[in-house]
């Protein structure tokens, strides 16, 4: 009996001896150039006209190209898939077309995959998730093999911010063979990296494409391997990056990015993203109209004194940290058309009180103060309020309730954010909330014609006339309170070279190992 | 025991008949489908398209009896995020629950027996004392604090064990042990209580007055009647750490059904939501169905009842 137990207890010995001996290898990254990385939501598909998630623009811009190219420094459009680009009139672009690049499955790339895929995307019938990426086109044509037309509905400036982002090339016959859902299996492109490995919504793995051609400005590629995995759990991530199972993940909360800077392994970069807060008040007063609510917000000196009373950049400092700054202006700064040029309202908790005052409350009033995220930044707003008599109970929600409680018209204040899409123009900001759709909480007709006026002509002059009157009138009028830009922390072993942008799409193809 | 099985399968029968019809109805309580299914920035006309060209616009009676005729034929239809069959999605994600449901059941069984018969055969000594707070400790801790502890103590200090993903059975020594130690109280007080109460009775003082070894009369006379009820909760908990791998798959990035789960009611896929609802429901119901017949064999008394 004894010698039995005792062999058990050996074999129980030896075989946690083996799991420390078996554990330790999987630790990857600089020696075997390959790059671990892990995102946040499982994509639905990634052909990128059937998915929506920010998840899906990464995956595009490594895996495929697209005709046109924006440098993240500069925001100039450079010729991708096509060499250059020019305006014929209002709503005809001609595009001359690289030669010589082919697809990851050995295929030419010519006119007719243009042609054919703009014409197939633009279809209706073929039910491209996000319409606004293609409904602008009326027909793309060919002229030669490799000249080709884009014929629009009607002028529309964002065309060439469209043909940057959102609108790959892929292989012709073979799209045409195997469909979306096919593609989604097996995606092929001409990126600089091909998708060699997918488990669908779990696991990518992408290699270098050594034939990528010479003349991308994406660069050739560095890194030879990544292997992408979806991880929804930060503290997870945070784990597997300290043991270098994870060379890079990003989205990490401020408090836990400080923490990882301080270890020798792990740089850290806070790096500005598009996405801005802000406040939107009920200026149109719809709450007071359809709903009956007493609304202190259809005057404008509530309005400014709100702006007032905000203390924005000790938000900015101290909560979000980083490169975060503060914005005057309902658009992020890069963003075509985005002046700071109007009017500012500094941080003055007396000059609050006083216009309170002269809107005849003295005392302040109480209202729900809504928001969905950032609970911390939102309870700072809340003291910034109260410091002014103004009692803000707050109210944080799901976005997509919240969405519909705005769209019902049945909030006065909400503490918002925008990341535009990664859209490098006002029409993408401004334009989204101030064109009397139904997140407009101004529906001011003289700001909706300037900005409408503005995302149908190509005429940059005349553009930025428009947009800066609209955005000067939205100051003047305290529509907003315009808050903060908002940082993405990029967490990231120290062997890599690694550069964030601000259009918040990490860009490994430009990565190195140190 | 043929009626008593054939009884036992009936009562499964109309719970399973129960269950199909309240998780139809709640889940179509829960929100507009039709909204779900057309997205998020659709229009009222798209809604009305949706609404009409997935049959939504019938009586709910009729839609349910539609729905349930193709389930039973395996034809959970088509999840509205992925727009894969949904049966092709949980074919491809059961098998990692599963696994982890056996081992974290198995690593709960083989931690709490021993512990729950040390405690019985020394009651009120400080091995029953050690055994109940070993158990304890498990149930009064959240899995995914457990879990992340774990992941800080045997992954990022010691680097013995991988912290996510499931490549290798390496993979999936922390999540059964997070998922498993919750249930290992339930099972060791069982265990012990039934051993007790086993111990003090007259056929166990006969047997060892027949001078049978000690370890025969423990294992063949006594456990065989303690664990009967052990049995029944087995099949209880089993079904519990299906259902309750949510947490510990996120935690450990496991793309399992529960993960799916999570992730489909934060997507609005009703189509996904409803066949892992009735899946789940549907397992607990045969797992029951087992332990009772499986008690009925291993305990005569209730077969006559």
């Amino acid at each position: 009996m004894r010698t039995r137990w005792s062999r058990l207890a050996l074999a129980g010995l030896a075989v946690m001896l083996a799991a420390t001996l078996i554990a330790g290898p999987a630790w990857a990254g600089k020696k075997d150039d390959t790059l671990n990385i892990a995102l946040e939501k499982e994509l639905e598909n990634v052909d990128r006209y059937f998915n929506t998630a920010r998840e899906g623009i990464v995956f595009a811009r490594h895996v495929y190209d697209n005709l046109l190219y924006r440098d993240p420094v500069t925001y100039e459009y450079k010729g991708l898939l096509a060499e250059s680009y020019k305006w014929v009139d209002d709503t005809t672009m001609e595009l001359v077309l690289r030669k010589g690049v082919k697809f990851h499955n050995g295929a030419s790339f010519s006119a007719d995959d243009v042609v054919y895929m703009l014409n197939w995307v633009s279809n209706p019938d073929n039910k491209v998730l996000q319409q606004r990426y293609v409904n602008w086109i009326k027909e793309c044509v060919k002229l030669d093999d490799y000249k080709v037309r884009i014929l629009l509905k009607e002028p529309f400036p964002a065309a060439l911010e469209f043909l940057s982002g959102a609108n790959p090339i892929y292989p012709k016959d073979y799209y045409a063979k195997v469909g979306p859902k096919g593609f989604g299996m097996k995606p092929i492109g001409t990126g600089p990296y091909k998708c060699v490995e997918l488990e669908a919504g779990k696991k990518y793995v992408l290699v270098k494409n050594e034939d990528y051609f010479a003349g991308s400005p994406k660069g050739k590629p560095s890194i030879g391997k990544i292997v992408w995995r979806t991880m929804p759990e930060m503290n997870t991530k945070l784990a597997e990056l300290m043991t270098g199972s994870l060379d890079w993940i990003w989205l990490v909360p401020p408090d836990q990015a400080e923490k990882l800077a301080k270890m020798p392994n792990i740089s850290v970069i806070a790096a500005e993203t598009m996405r801005i807060g802000f406040l939107m008040m009920d200026a149109a007063d719809r709450t007071g109209k359809e709903q009956g609510m007493k609304n202190p917000f259809k005057d404008i000196r509530v309005r400014q004194a709100i702006n007032h009373a905000i203390n924005r950049a000790a938000i900015s400092r101290n909560l979000v940290g980083g490169q975060s700054r503060v914005i005057c202006s309902t658009c992020f700064p890069t963003q075509f058309g985005c002046t700071q040029d109007v009017v500012k309202y500094d941080y003055n908790p007396e000059k609050a009180k006083k216009l309170l005052a002269e809107a005849g409350y003295p005392d302040g009033f109480e209202f729900d103060f809504y928001g969905y995220r950032d609970r911390p930044y939102a309870e700072a707003m809340v003291g910034d309020l109260q410091a002014v008599g103004i009692r803000a109970k707050l109210n944080i929600m799901q976005y997509s309730a919240l969405r519909e409680r705005i769209r019902a018209g049945k909030v006065q204040l909400v503490f918002y954010t925008w990341g535009s899409y990664s859209i490098n123009d006002v029409s993408a900001s401004a334009g989204y909330f101030f064109e009397g759709e139904s997140e407009d909480m101004a529906r001011d007709p003289q700001v909706i014609e300037w900005l409408r006026k503005g995302d149908t002509s190509i005429d940059p002059a005349l553009r930025k006339d428009v947009y800066g009157k609209a955005l000067k009138r939205i100051a003047e009028q305290a529509y907003w309170a315009p808050l903060f830009t908002y940082v993405s922390n990029n967490c990231f072993s120290k062997d890599l070279d690694f550069t964030p942008y601000p259009d918040a799409v990490p860009r490994f193809f430009m990565a190195k190992w140190k | 025991m043929l009626a008593y099985t054939l009884k036992r399968l009936g009562l499964a029968l109309l719970v399973a008949l129960t269950v199909s019809v309240v998780s139809f109805m709640l889940i179509r309580m829960s929100g507009d489908p039709a909204i779900a299914l057309a997205g998020e920035n659709a229009s009222a006309q798209e809604i009305e398209f949706v609404r009409r060209h997935y049959g939504l616009d019938r009586p709910l009676a009729v839609q349910y009896l539609d729905w349930a005729g193709r389930a039973i034929k395996g034809d959970f239809g088509e999840s509205s995020y992925f727009k894969q069959p949904v049966r092709a999605i949980i074919g491809h994600r059961i098998g990692v629950t599963m696994t982890l449901g056996i081992c974290a059941l198995g690593f709960a069984v083989i931690l709490s027996i021993p512990m729950g018969i040390l405690a019985a055969i020394r009651p009120n000594t400080w091995l029953d004392r050690l055994a109940l707070t070993v158990s304890v400790m498990g149930q009064a801790m959240p899995s995914f604090w457990f879990g992340l502890i774990m992941i800080i103590a045997l992954g990022v200090w010691l680097r013995w064990l991988p912290i996510s993903g499931s490549d290798s059975w390496r993979h999936f020594v922390m999540p059964t042990i997070a998922l498993g130690y919750y249930a290992t109280p339930a099972f060791m007080r069982l265990t012990r209580a039934g051993m007790l109460e086993v111990l003090a009775s007259d056929y166990i003082r006969t047997a060892r007055a027949k001078g049978l070894r000690w370890g025969k009369v423990l294992f063949k006379h006594a456990l065989r009647n303690a664990v009967i009820p052990v049995v029944s909760l087995a099949a209880v908990q089993f079904g519990f750490m299906l259902g309750g791998s949510v947490i510990i798959e996120s935690v450990f990035a496991l793309h399992g059904i529960g993960f799916l789960a999570w992730e489909s009611i934060a997507r609005n896929d009703l189509p996904v939501v409803q066949a892992i609802v009735l899946m789940l429901s549907l397992i607990y119901v045969v797992l029951t169905l087992v332990s009772d017949l499986l008690n009925a064999i291993l305990d005569p008394r209730l077969r006559v009842k």
